[in-house]
Formats: structure tokens, sequence, C-alpha cells
């Protein structure tokens, strides 16, 4: 299976017109998932649709925790991208976000959860309409979205709802500026019984300059991302800018805010392992 | 391919008659008429003391989970066991095996730590006593049902009839005389929340259970670095003539306590490193991993699995608050 995805990576992306009309031209999926015509008529409507290995998708071969399983979405090699989304396609909510990368690199990593073995995926929409999709398979015990966040086992978890750490290193060669932050947050997905959904819906990070507020990257997140959720991206702060204002909101009303200050002089750069025109997917 | 694999499972019980008879019948197939067997064999490593050796592996529907070292000290007390494997099936096999030894009774089973492979073979040996740390115990009673699941769906039909049982006996630090044999109870942490080793004080064999590892990458579902590392100081501190560590090669030497502390001492300082230098998690999981681990086995497979483990806990201490 990995192998045959990798021929199709070399023969180029292939063209797919989402929509049943055209369902007769569709290559089949390279990672034969039973939910993939469902999802992409669900997630992607009309919009033309390409299996295309320049999206990087980097997650475990096997989920060792289902409640946080690393995964990151790199689709800087397609250059310029407008949004991107990340989708397991056998959660019971396949949709795991939604980022908009403005100014920022198209790329994105968090953890989320993973109900059962199932092929996780990363898409890319590039300006002129197309989405590129890329994924693994993630082999998997059940059961990581129908168990109860463990910050419910702490009396006082309801007070440190919203917390924010963060870090943010300087700009490198490539003018990005790595972001990490972490949100407290019991992000609950409501599949156990009596308790209800209780998950971040939006994030944006705003850079504070001296003639105003504009948003450097936005992220509309759903239930399948991590309990106390984890971010990295690439930004790309103006040169002005003093400080980045995090906004958050969850879907019981819930605000998040955080100012996150420069990196001090001197800071060294995130550390960078991307080799040139290597393959990520890190399937097997 | 997972998933088709866990609907297989399901029908595993059915199929299976099916599949043997379409075997005979075609003259062919002979694997899958074979009954699974671990065809264990033990081996004299001292006096009276015999090691089943098993696979460096992960837990594989091959190799049915025989991935560990367990073993036996033939006494005039009685036969004392250590680890009894990773299914029902195993138990059962050792048991038997060990009756070609000898036939004096066992008298009793000693459980190093929680981890499936050290004890689901227990139900072999439910009628003698089974000693283990008190929170080996607790550990087992906690999660054993939950380890027991995962290993049906890592391995597949040999766990058939595996259930959890439940060590009976706590034991503590202590020395305890079978026979001729003084055995040393040396109860730790670090690897799990309650390691035990045995010290044969006779014969100068020590069962470290899974605080060393030896030429196989060492595992940290429930390891705290720091302490697993004081542990291999007090391994260290031990007058031994052959350690026996529960993954990987027995060797007459301490050379396997070195190897475990360069490992777990370049994972946690690499972990940090990458942590401190903005990396995410999921970029952690390919950082290139020095030539000299590579006599490790199943290398990449076992770090990204510490990745998991340990990388949000370091995140977590690492990230400053910022509201």
């Amino acid at each position: 299976m990995r192998y045959a995805w990798r021929q199709m990576g070399l023969t180029g992306a292939m063209l797919v017109i989402a929509g049943p009309g055209f369902a007769a031209s569709s290559p089949s999926d390279p990672l034969n998932s039973v939910m993939w015509e469902v999802l992409r008529d669900q997630y992607f409507a009309g919009a033309p649709v390409v299996f295309d290995d320049a999206v990087k998708v980097t997650a475990p071969a096997a989920a060792e925790d289902t409640r946080a399983v690393p995964l990151s979405v790199d689709a800087t090699a397609l250059g310029r991208v407008v949004e991107m989304v990340a989708i397991a396609d056998l959660n019971p909510f396949p949709l795991v976000l939604r980022y908009h990368p403005g100014t920022a690199a198209p790329y994105i990593a968090t953890r989320i959860k993973i109900q059962q073995a199932t092929a996780v995926r990363g898409a890319a929409r590039t300006a002129d309409g197309v989405w590129h999709v890329s994924g693994v398979m993630v082999d998997a015990a059940g059961g990581g979205c129908s168990a109860p966040p463990a910050s419910y086992a702490q009396k006082d978890w309801a007070d440190h709802v919203g917390e924010v750490q963060a870090r943010l290193w300087p700009a490198a060669e490539d003018g990005v500026a790595r972001l990490r932050l972490r949100i407290r947050h019991p992000n609950d997905t409501g599949l156990v019984d009596g308790i209800p959904a209780y998950f971040v819906e939006t994030l944006q990070v705003d850079a504070q300059t001296p003639g105003g507020s504009p948003t450097l990257a936005r992220i509309d997140s759903l239930e399948p991302v991590s309990e106390n959720p984890v971010y990295s991206l690439d930004l790309r702060p103006p040169p002005d800018a003093t400080a980045l204002i995090l906004r958050g909101r969850d879907n019981q009303g819930g605000e998040i805010r955080a100012t996150i200050p420069m990196p001090p002089p001197g800071a060294k750069p995130a550390m960078s392992l991307k080799p040139a025109g290597q393959s990520w997917s890190v399937g097997q | 391919m997972s998933r088709t694999f866990l609907r297989r499972l399901m029908f595993s019980a059915v199929l299976a008659a099916g599949v043997m008879a379409a075997g005979v019948m075609a003259g062919s197939a002979a694997q899958a008429a074979g009954p699974l067997t671990y065809d264990l064999k033990p081996t004299r490593i001292a006096p009276d003391t015999y090691v089943f050796e098993g696979s460096t592996k992960h837990f594989t529907r091959a190799n049915g989970g025989n991935i560990l070292n367990s073993g036996f000290i033939v006494t005039a007390d009685g036969v004392i066991v250590i680890q009894t494997g990773p299914s029902r099936r195993y138990g059962e096999e050792m048991r038997t095996a060990i009756r070609k030894v000898t036939e004096k009774p066992i008298r009793k089973v000693f459980i190093s730590n929680l981890h499936p492979d050290y004890w689901l073979g227990s139900q072999a040996f439910a009628d003698v006593p089974i000693a283990a740390l008190p929170g080996t115990i607790a550990g087992i009673q906690e999660e054993g049902n939950g380890i027991a699941e995962n290993m049906y769906r890592l391995v597949g039909d040999w766990m058939r009839g595996t259930e959890v049982t439940v060590p009976t006996e706590p034991v503590y630090g202590s020395t305890v005389k079978f026979g001729d044999h003084r055995l040393r109870l040396i109860p730790l942490s670090g690897h799990t929340a309650a390691d035990l080793m045995i010290l044969d004080e006779s014969t100068g064999v020590l069962f470290a259970g899974g605080v060393i590892f030896c030429d196989r990458t060492p595992t940290t579902p429930h390891a705290t670095v720091a302490d697993w590392l004081k542990e291999l100081d007090a391994v260290d501190a031990l007058d031994i003539r052959l350690l026996v560590p529960n993954h990987g090669h027995i060797r007459p030497d301490k050379a396997c306590v070195a190897q475990t502390r360069d490992w777990l001492t370049w994972l946690d300082g690499t972990l940090r490193h990458a942590v401190e230098s903005g990396l995410d998690m999921a970029e952690a999981l390919e950082l290139p991993i020095p030539e000299r681990f590579q006599v490790l086995d199943v290398l990449r497979e076992e770090y990204r699995r510490s990745v998991a483990h340990l990388w949000p806990k370091i995140e977590q201490a690492s990230l400053p608050r910022v509201n």
C-alpha cells in the first residue's frame, strides 16, 4: 500500500474532481480508507482534489497514547497556501482542525485523539482552489475519543482552564519564527455520557505593533484536538512587533487571552530538521 | 490494513477451523494447520538455574509475545519461577517444560513488574503463591485488564483463554531462603513504579527484570528516567556473576548496565534539548539516533514510543506561563 502510494507521488499529483458526476474518474484513495469519498464530499465539496506527497504528514505508525498522537502537516513545498485541514478518517468527528496560515508558513503541528486505527490526513488549499491531500496510517488500540479527560480527576481543574504556556523563537534564515503554545483545557469531546462537549473552537495570533494588531494566523479547532491543546506554528511577525497576542474561545464561550513576549536579544532560532527534498511522511 | 486486521481478529475463532480444514484438503498451508507453540527450551545458566530465552523484538503475531527471558531455580524446597510470560499458553508451556527438568513442585512465583510479558502467564500457576511488590500488585489491579486487552490486539490468538491473574502475595526488600538458595529481593523504582530484582546469592545470578536491557532498546511507558538511573547505580553496587535482563542478552558482566545508562541519558538529554530548541513532538520522532545505539534491537520504534511517553511532561515543564 505504501509502495503504491509512493509510486503515485512519483508520477505526479493526480487530479480528482470531487462530485457525484465525476466519481468514476476519481483515482482511488492511496490509503484505501472506506471513508474517503464521504469525507471528500463533506470537506472539499465541489473543489478539485489531488493526492500530493508535497504535503508532508508526520504521525507515528502506531499510536502509543490514543489521546495524544503527534501530528504535523507541512505544506511549505507548495508555496502559498490559503487553508489547511487535518482529518482522522475513522474518528467519530473526523475533522481535527482548519488552519488559516495568513502570512505564516503553511505548517501546523499538534496532538490529536484517535478512536481506532485510521488514516490521518493533511490537506492544503492553494490559491488556485485545488486541495492537495496526503496522509499516513496510524494503528491504534481503541478509545482515544471516548475516554474522559484526565484533568477532570483533579479537583481544581476548572481554576486552571485557559492558562497558556508559550514561547516564541526568533526567525531563522527562512524568515519564519517558531511559536509553541500549550493551553490548559479539558478539550472534551462530549462522548462520555452526561459530560457536555467542551473544547477550544478558535485561536488566533495577532502581532502587537505601534501601528495596529495584524492577525498572523488563525485556527478553527474541533473535538479531536487533545486535552491541553499544544500547537507549533511558523509565523512571520512584522519587524516592529513588540509582542504576540493569542486570543481564543471555547464552545461554551470561555475566552482565552495571552500576551507572548518577543524572544530576548541573542536568542537562537528554533532547531530545524528539514533536509532538502526528503519525504517526511512517516507511516511505517 | 489494520482495520481489516481487527475485523479479522473478531472472526478468527470461527475462521481458524475453516482455514485448517482448507489447508489439509489442499495438502499445503502447513503453517496455518500447525498449533501455536512457543517451543520453550530451558537453557541452564548456573547450578539449578534455567532461563527461557525470548526474542528481542516487539510483541508480534509471529512471536506470540515471547520477548522475555523468564527463568526458574530448582531448589530442595521446590521450584522458584521468575516471570510467567505474556499469555496463559506461555505459562502452561513453561510449566510443562519445567516438569521435564524436575519432578519437584512449584514452590513460588515472582513477578518483577506490571508489564504484560512478566505476568499474563500467571493463570498457569494459580495453585501456588504468586509474589510481587505491592506497587506491582496495585498496578496490575488498576491496569491489568487494559494491558491484557492490548495484548489480544497485538498478538491475537496466542492469547486465547488468558485472563488477568493478580499476584497473591506482597513481598518487600528481604532475603528469603529456599533449600540452599538465598534469594535477595531488591525493591526499586524507575523503570516502573515498582521493580523487583532477584539476586540469588548462592549462584550470583541477578534476575534484573526491566531495570537492565541488553542489546534491546529500553521501554519507558511507566518510566521515570531520573529514578531509573539511580536503579542502575544500585545494580553497579551489587556483586554478581551473571546478569539476566528480562529483555536481551544474558552476560557475565555489567556491560549492559552501562549500555542502559548510556541510552537513558542520551534519550532524556536529547528530548530536553529538542524541547528547548523549539521542535515539535512530531519532529522529535525523526531525530537522528547516534550510530553506537544501532546494536539495540527495535531502536527507532522504541525510541518513538519513548517520545510519546516522555515528551509531554518535558514540554509542560519547559514552556513558560504567559497569562
